[in-house]
């Protein structure tokens, strides 16, 4: 299960750079979303997966699944949620003030 | 803090007061300046007697003492040698710059300010023992000189000269730096008479040739020696009592000091022989062939006194020969031409300081230094002529004066230079004299023309910016009137300042005994003088045909003169890093992050195979279900379709999906609470992504299809397949036991249930707050981009 899901995690990431190389605005939020998506899944499966029950306590269960990287990814989550409501945001304004959601024609001046 | 601490302090206190005491002024402010040279240079006379019995006074300061850098004081026969020039000459050129620099029209304060720092810098410098004291003062008197010479900042070329003097004598300044360093190294201590005691040990490092080239790169730089000389015919820009002072007697010594100083150290070795006597004979040869050529009067003495430096650099190259041998005769051989060197080094300072003296005095009374328009001076100031007449002489080597003498001991030193045999290459010591003498008879040449083309023939008035010339003020006189009487003074009692200031000095340079060198004016028919018989007669004949062989001047075109090679070597730096900057930093954001992945990943791939990193263990892994097949599959299916869509709406759903496969993947995973937080924060970040782009009305209905760009897809690829291999190795391998266990407590420390959110709010909780933080800042960022808008912008 492990390199099933690190290679579905490698894709993720290819998918996402690929994303972000792209020109467009919005290609480029996709790519972090996905990025960070591929980032949640490699600090899960680095914790092992399918050890046990899940991390709630209760008598009748002797094993848990790791609780520790959960508590991490979960704060990630929330972490990358505020970014990209940030950088959608940006984008929706830069799109707007610029008249453009190309990042080629987003330049400041040459002699900058 | 020692008696002789405060003098070299002196200047730098002044320095402080001057501001203050401006403004007040009614007379000039040299006036009250005048007095802190005098001081310290009456004080260093009163060494003289303790030194000259072979004494030495050494005092300490603490500065860093943690670093082991203290101002350690060394006053011996050298430094005080150079203490009496700098403080003597220094005296001097202050009372002259009281007439010389107009009290309404310049602002002095700068001027005493700047000459102030430069001499204390100066005489801590040759005073001081420890290196990186030495060296801080030596970039100290670079920055002085800088200041001094762009003294006339509203010019162009003071600031063009300033600039190149800068750049030559910093970069010189460096590379001594670093061969400081190494030499302490090496010696372990910083301290150079500690150096020279060890001096067994540095000679047998692997080091010592690096040491040795990166110090001597210093000292050429400094004392302007081939090819580094070029900023001191344009450090002429400075006003005249400034290259009297800095660029004939003093700054431009400091290289020589250095070289002196070292000489126990380097000396004796064949690269120190060869580099400093042939470099300064290149030099000698090359500044009195160019200084022939000038038209101006200043530049004409600039390359003069690159070549005399270059005569006393040959001098100090092959007296070093001195410390090859252990026996007293043959080293007695060769000392003596480091005595000429010190000797040459003491009259240079007094008749260059007196010739630049007079060049300033013309200038200032006729309004030019161009020879072209000069001339009949004689009879209109006869005073500044014998002035001139006392100085070129001297430095042309006749008699009765300074330079004859120190001419003749520097052609005792070259022929004697023949005679070196314990180093390789030894036939190129036989031409050593012959350009001893070529250069000469072109000093000669110069001499006359300092001499006749000013003071001599008519004078035109017409071509003068002067309306009527006059001799120069008493005052003006005075300083070049005593360095002149010096001059005569030292060819009849040249063993005065032999005994008393040369030998202690030579000693100090040799750091071995030998005996005292006596003076003698008249030896008899030797070569040496049918040498300086020759140089006068076919000087005179050069002189006189002058305008007949001027022509092999044109043989050498002004292109490839070290000048332009520099100015060029200059330009094309800029253009050439301009262009590779510009090359590279292209102001596209997907080249930066192109740069970016590839660097990382591709190190990252290096180093896993460069460490044989890459071994897989798949033996602890979990089983598979075809649901998670299915999964993975439909979540591989999302993401690829996110790519492949023309549609961005299609590119967001997608997303959306990839979003919702994560939630099934966390409850396969039992991961509850990661499930629940995956779904809202998915549903909300569609809701926005919808949201964004529904609110960009001009750019939603435009259907764009991405290009393909081959090293997108590479790189892309590149950093997916290190992605897996990284985490698939990290997987397999487990260094330590998991602390998930201590998280079963939570009922007991925390009184929950379930563990992750005991983590959250109780184990971690400070990751938990700092995060809230970070949702509350988004939160304030996307109130302030939609709300704030530049003000007249009422656009939605």
């Amino acid at each position: 299960m492990e390199y099933l899901i690190l290679i579905l995690a490698g894709i993720l990431f290819a998918t996402a750079i690929y994303n972000i190389l792209q020109k467009q605005l919005l290609r480029i939020i996709i790519g972090t979303v996905l990025l960070s998506h591929g980032a949640h899944l490699v600090i899960l499966t680095m914790g092992k997966l399918k050890r046990g029950q899940p991390p709630i306590l209760d008598d009748s269960v002797t094993s848990y699944t790791d609780p520790l990287p959960q508590a991490l990814i979960l704060t990630s989550i929330v972490i990358s949620f505020g970014i990209t409501s940030l950088l959608l945001v940006l984008s929706y304004r830069a799109a707007n003030e610029n008249k453009t959601d190309n990042m080629d024609e987003m330049r400041g001046e040459s002699n900058e | 803090m020692s008696f002789l601490h405060f003098l070299i302090l002196l200047p730098f206190l002044a320095c402080i007061f001057i501001p203050f005491i401006y403004k007040k002024l009614n007379i000039h402010l040299g006036w009250i300046v005048v007095f802190v040279p005098l001081f310290i240079f009456i004080n260093y006379l009163l060494f003289i007697p303790s030194i000259s019995k072979g004494n030495y006074h050494a005092f300490s300061m603490p500065w860093i003492p943690s670093l082991g850098i203290n101002f350690d004081i060394y006053m011996d026969g050298l430094a005080l040698l150079f203490g009496l020039i700098i403080s003597g000459v220094g005296t001097l050129v202050v009372v002259y710059s009281i007439f010389y620099m107009d009290k309404n029209r310049e602002a002095l304060h700068n001027f005493y300010i700047y000459l102030l720092l430069f001499m204390g810098a100066m005489l801590g410098l040759v005073s001081s023992d420890h290196v990186l004291v030495l060296y801080t003062l030596w970039e100290l008197t670079s920055v002085s000189s800088f200041l001094l010479i762009a003294y006339w900042y509203e010019r162009k070329k003071s600031r063009a000269g300033a600039l190149k003097a800068m750049i030559i004598t910093v970069f010189g300044g460096l590379a001594m730096l670093a061969g400081l360093i190494i030499l302490s190294i090496i010696a372990d201590t910083y301290s150079i008479r500690e150096m020279i005691a060890n001096v067994g040990i540095i000679k047998e490092s692997s080091l010592f040739i690096p040491a040795l080239i990166l110090i001597l790169i210093g000292a050429f730089t400094k004392s302007a020696q081939f090819p580094f000389s070029i900023w001191l015919p344009d450090a002429m820009e400075a006003p005249t009592p400034v290259s009297a002072y800095l660029h004939s007697a003093t700054m431009v010594k400091a290289g020589i000091y250095l070289v002196a100083r070292m000489t126990p150290i380097f000396g004796g070795s064949a690269t120190w022989f060869w580099l400093v006597s042939g470099i300064g004979l290149v030099t000698l040869m090359y500044g009195s062939f160019r200084a022939v050529r000038q038209t101006d009067l200043k530049a004409l003495l600039a390359f003069s006194t690159i070549s005399q430096l270059g005569l006393i650099m040959s001098l100090l190259g092959v007296g070093s020969a001195a410390l090859y041998y252990t026996n007293g005769e043959a080293q007695t051989f060769y000392a003596f031409a480091l005595f000429a060197a010190l000797f040459h080094l003491f009259n240079h300072a007094t008749f260059k300081g007196a010739l630049f003296m007079v060049v300033g005095i013309i200038d200032h009374e006729t309004g030019t230094r161009d020879i072209r328009r000069l001339g009949g001076l004689m009879a209109i100031m006869p005073a500044t002529f014998t002035i001139a007449l006392i100085g070129s002489l001297a430095m042309a080597g006749l008699p009765p004066f300074n330079g004859f003498l120190s001419k003749e001991m520097f052609f005792t030193g070259m022929l004697r230079a023949t005679e070196v045999n314990m180093f390789s290459l030894e036939w190129l010591t036989s031409i050593f004299p012959v350009v001893a003498w070529v250069a000469s008879v072109f000093t000669f040449i110069y001499c006359f023309i300092l001499l006749v083309k000013p003071f001599l023939g008519e004078l035109n008035q017409s071509r003068l910016p002067k309306e009527k010339v006059h001799e120069a003020p008493i005052g003006m006189l005075i300083p070049p009137i005593i360095l002149g009487l010096l001059v005569v003074f030292v060819f009849f009692f040249p063993n005065l300042i032999g005994k008393y200031l040369l030998n202690p000095a030579l000693y100090a340079t040799l750091s071995a005994e030998v005996p005292a060198f006596e003076i003698i004016a008249w030896h008899g028919f030797g070569t040496e003088l049918w040498m300086t018989i020759g140089v006068i007669v076919f000087g005179l004949l050069l002189f006189f045909s002058i305008k007949r062989w001027t022509i092999i001047f044109r043989v050498f075109p002004d292109q490839l003169s070290i000048n332009s090679l520099y100015m060029s070597g200059l330009e094309n730096m800029e253009k050439k890093s301009v262009s590779l900057t510009d090359r590279y930093m292209t102001g596209n954001i997907r080249h930066y992050l192109l740069y970016i992945f590839i660097v990382t990943f591709s190190v990252l791939i290096i180093a896993l195979v460069g460490f044989d990193g890459i071994s897989f263990d798949f033996s602890t892994n979990s089983y598979i279900t075809i649901y998670d097949i299915g999964i993975v599959i439909a979540m591989v299916a999302a993401a690829f379709t996110t790519l492949l869509t023309t549609n961005r709406i299609t590119a967001i759903v997608s997303l959306g999906a990839v979003g919702y496969i994560m939630v099934m993947l966390f409850v396969i995973f039992r991961a509850p609470d990661l499930a629940l937080t995956q779904m809202v924060v998915e549903t909300a970040t569609t809701a926005l992504f919808l949201l964004c782009f529904y609110h960009l009305p001009k750019l939603g209905k435009r259907i764009e299809k991405m290009k393909f760009k081959l090293t997108n897809l590479i790189v892309s690829i590149l950093v997916g397949v290190t992605v897996t291999i990284m985490t698939l190795v990290a997987t397999g391998h487990r260094l330590f036991t998991p602390i998930n266990e201590f998280f079963e407590n939570a009922y007991e420390l925390a009184g929950a249930k379930n563990i992750v959110n005991a983590i959250l709010v109780d184990f971690r909780g400070f990751d938990t707050m700092l995060e809230i933080a970070v949702l509350f800042i988004a939160g304030i960022g996307v109130y302030t981009l939609i709300k704030l808008r530049p003000k007249g912008d009422d656009s939605q």
